[in-house]
């Protein structure tokens, strides 16, 4: 199946060799072969789905494979938890951080290791921790606890703890999703040095980019199997997106200069707290002009998610003011935010965004129920809603095996496809989009912007907060930068470059830029 | 010197009353800490003060009253455990049957197990104790004497609150616990066995009620009646919530509500005109009062709460 090997003089460190995992109705991994050397990096490039994760899960012991072998150092080993990985020297460093937020880094480096002593000399652990980070490159306070950590510092626990444990193999899963372009320049660093120090790197991505700047090797998965392994070098981008997708992929957005005509939205001044009643948004002015599209840059959680919640009615306003359409809607309720036709695809869409145990079609309606065609007199209209639905679900192609299939069955990628179906068809002045294409592959990634971009098009104003540069610097029309709750600058998005956004999303001044400040409006002005 | 002795006689029942609850929230707070909740404790407290009495009785040993306490304590826990952790039940309806059953099964033993003489039941009978062992010398302290004029099971727990704050603070198996209890599937992918520390920590915690409830029936208020804990399994629940999961601030609990109580009795008995229906509730409407006050402000002052994964199944392929 896999056609190309490389021919190395070593031998694996790691041989997989035939793993197949089912899940009900799915087979996430079909026969999967992949070997791993010595010193090496490893990419494992997959959509969402292609059964990367999985695959790196049943090598940690986290799920058991039906069928297939694993060879760790030429032997043959079983590995039934992760403590048997961890036996072995393999350990992962899992997308969605496997920390303890109200334990030290201390603490959290030694958790479960089993042949520590029963009352560990914290000091000792603390003094070994700041030797291996010296020599790794990865500062981080031992003392510290992992909620006062930034994502990016707790990345680093994340390895360290491998590290720590003498672990030989590491996975890291997605490990850029979360970091901004500064910290992930500096994880390609921390992965040179654990390559010098002879360790050996699979890291799971589907970002093109990063396989090309980071790895030796290159395993592409699709729908569960291997499609191909390259050596890096002789491979391109484009080649490795159709090797991914299976077919030929624009990597251009056909967008046509903005028209932007009166304002729909305009903060003045607003301050608002988060959930544990620190300041989150303070002090910011913003406005929005129908059909532009106004990106919103920064480190997640530096005020993005409050802004979304506070336009939305679904967070308190300390002061300031909202105008949507030249009414003042601050502090007004979520359905006058609806009524107004403002229209919200929230950052978590399995919590906030969709209910997992409701069907595809009374989900899409979920908006427009209270009113005639879809219910009359509070009786709902099954026929039309199960009628509305399937255009929805035609049009925007929602894979889905039918209206009334629970949303929780669906992929990631189609789940947000059934809030966009919902979102965008009521949206009359204002989508606020968080997130929106975050954990999303090429092609529904492609889909979602394209209609960004349609509904700028058709004169509605776009918030669009994203987490990733390329799609801002592409999407969006103009780009404020959030820091700390305020506004540090905003560009054109034309004459925008990378390392001016990241200098004001790791708060520099937009005075402090080199030679930018032309580009950059003041805030609030 | 008058009010000195006061003193020392509220702070010696306060000691006395407060004991059982220690020894209970002490206990529910392990349970808790591993992500398991369990409302069986008034039910557990009920069973075990039961068995301890009986076995008292029979025996004439109350170690090993305290023993079978335990293990019925523990057994009770160890239903809980399955059903919660292996069944992944719901933990709040599997931990308020343990109370109905426990409560039941109590009053079926104290009518079953006591002597034919006595129509076989236990209640009216006088049976071995654990009453105070005064220390020679220390005792006489003012005021602090009352901590050395105690019986055994209240100079136990001296050893056992420390002893189990370092264990929860110190020790690799308390880091472990912490961490099952905050989140499991970071401990699992760590190598702690979940399911493993879910069970110990349960029917661990199931044994310290155990004690707690044979407290009630060999040392706070000696022989068997109808529900003896007056509602102090209940008043466990919100006592772990003040004492924030650490044992250490669970005797800072206790003493509350036991110091409301002995200071309601010399109420009582000095014959106030206040009618002793209000005297019986001060002890839980003060305490209610002063923890919800306490743990807002808690909350909000310091970065803690309750173990996040408290009342969580964990499954490890769960989608």
């Amino acid at each position: 199946m896999n056609s190309e090997r490389k021919t190395a003089p070593d031998t694996p460190v790691l041989r997989m060799q035939g793993i197949t995992k089912r899940f009900p109705g799915v087979v996430a991994n079909d026969r999967v072969d992949l070997e791993l050397y010595p010193s090496e990096v490893l990419a494992l490039l997959g959509e969402n789905g292609a059964g990367k994760s999985t695959l790196m899960n049943v090598l940690v012991g986290l799920y058991r494979p039906d069928a297939g072998e694993i060879y760790v150092r030429g032997e043959r080993v079983e590995i039934n938890s992760p403590r048997d990985a961890a036996m072995l020297g393999i350990g992962m460093v899992h997308q969605n951080f496997m920390l303890v937020p109200t334990m030290t880094v201390a603490q959290n480096v030694i958790l479960g290791i089993h042949d520590l002593a029963f009352v560990p000399n914290m000091r000792e652990v603390s003094q070994r921790i700041r030797e291996l980070s010296d020599r790794y490159h990865l500062q981080v306070d031992p003392r510290a606890y992992i909620w006062q950590l930034s994502v990016g510092e707790q990345q680093r626990v994340e390895i360290l703890k491998l590290i720590y444990r003498g672990a030989s193999i590491l996975i890291l899963d997605e490990p850029t999703a979360v970091l901004t372009p500064q910290e992930a320049e500096e994880l390609g660093g921390i992965l040179s040095v654990m390559q010098s120090e002879g360790k050996s790197v699979v890291f799971i991505t589907h970002k093109m980019g990063e396989v090309i700047a980071f790895s030796d090797r290159v395993c592409v998965l699709r729908q569960g199997a291997v499609v191909a392994t390259r050596n890096t070098e002789e491979t391109t981008p484009r080649d490795l997106a159709r090797l991914m997708v299976g077919r030929e992929l624009l990597f251009r957005l056909d967008k046509q200069p903005a028209q932007p005509g009166s304002e729909v939205l305009v903060l003045r001044d607003v301050y608002a707290t988060n959930d544990k009643a620190l300041p989150a948004l303070s002090g910011v002015s913003l406005a929005i002009r129908e059909g532009e599209i106004l990106g919103i840059a920064g480190v997640a959680g530096n005020g993005q998610q409050e802004l979304a919640e506070a336009i939305t009615g679904l967070r308190h306003i300390k002061s300031g003011e909202l105008h949507i359409n030249n009414a003042n809607l601050t502090n007004c309720t979520p359905l006058k935010a609806i009524e107004a036709g403002v229209s919200h695809i929230p950052a978590d869409r399995i919590r906030m965004g969709s209910v997992g145990d409701m069907p595809v079609a009374d989900n899409i309606a979920m908006k427009g129920y209270r009113t005639p065609p879809m219910s009359k007199h509070g009786v709902l209209n099954r026929q039309r809603i199960g009628d509305f639905a399937r255009r929805m679900i035609e049009a925007f192609q929602i894979a889905t095996p039918a209206p009334r299939t629970h949303v929780k069955f669906l992929s990631g990628g189609n789940i947000q496809k059934t809030i966009l179906a919902r979102e965008i068809d009521a949206c009359d002045t204002l989508l606020i989009a968080v997130y929106p294409s975050r954990g999303l592959d090429v092609g529904a990634t492609e889909s979602v912007r394209r209609r960004l971009i349609e509904q700028r098009d058709e004169g509605r104003g776009v918030l669009l907060i994203s987490e990733d540069l390329d799609e801002l610097l592409t999407v969006s029309d103009r780009i404020a930068v959030l820091y700390e709750g305020r506004v540090m600058g905003v560009l054109d998005a034309e004459n925008a470059d990378r390392e001016a956004l990241g200098l004001l999303m790791a708060g520099a001044s937009a005075e402090e830029l080199p030679g930018a400040s032309s580009a950059v409006d003041e805030p609030g002005a | 010197m008058g009010f000195a002795l006061l003193l020392t006689s509220i702070l010696t029942i306060t000691l006395r009353a407060g004991t059982s609850l220690i020894y209970a929230t002490v206990g529910e707070i392990y349970t808790e800490r591993s992500g398991i909740l369990n409302l069986g404790i008034e039910g557990m407290m009920l069973t075990s003060a039961v068995v301890a009495f009986g076995v008292a009785y029979y025996s004439g040993s109350v170690w090993l009253a305290v023993g079978a306490a335990m293990l019925a304590g523990g057994t009770l826990a160890s239903i809980h455990a399955f059903l919660t952790v292996t069944m992944r039940a719901n933990q709040v309806v599997s931990g308020l049957s343990i109370t109905i059953f426990g409560g039941g099964l109590a009053s079926f033993l104290g009518e079953r197990l006591g002597p034919a003489t006595n129509n076989y039941a236990l209640v009216g009978l006088v049976g071995p104790r654990f009453s105070a062992v005064v220390i020679p010398g220390l005792s006489e302290i003012p005021v602090m004497g009352a901590l050395f004029r105690q019986d055994m099971l209240t100079y136990v727990l001296y050893l056992l609150v420390p002893l189990a704050w370092a264990y929860l603070y110190k020790t690799r198996d308390g880091l472990n616990l912490r961490a099952v209890g905050e989140n499991p599937q970071t401990a699992d992918a760590m190598g702690v066995n979940v399911m493993r520390v879910r069970y110990l920590a349960t029917i661990i915690g199931g044994m310290l009620v155990g004690v707690g409830g044979a407290h009630l029936s060999l040392g706070y208020a000696p022989g068997w009646s109808e529900n003896i804990t007056g509602g102090r399994g209940w008043i466990v629940i919100p006592l772990v919530i003040f004492a924030m999961w650490n044992p250490a601030r669970a005797v800072l609990g206790a003493i509350l509500f036991g110091g409301i109580n002995a200071v309601q009795f010399r109420l009582q008995a000095g014959g106030t005109t206040v009618p002793s229906a209000y005297l019986n509730m001060l002890p839980y409407l003060a305490t209610i009062l002063v923890l919800v006050a306490m743990t807002s402000w808690e909350t909000l002052s310091h970065h803690i709460g309750a173990p996040a994964a408290l009342g969580v199944a964990y499954m490890r392929e769960d989608k």
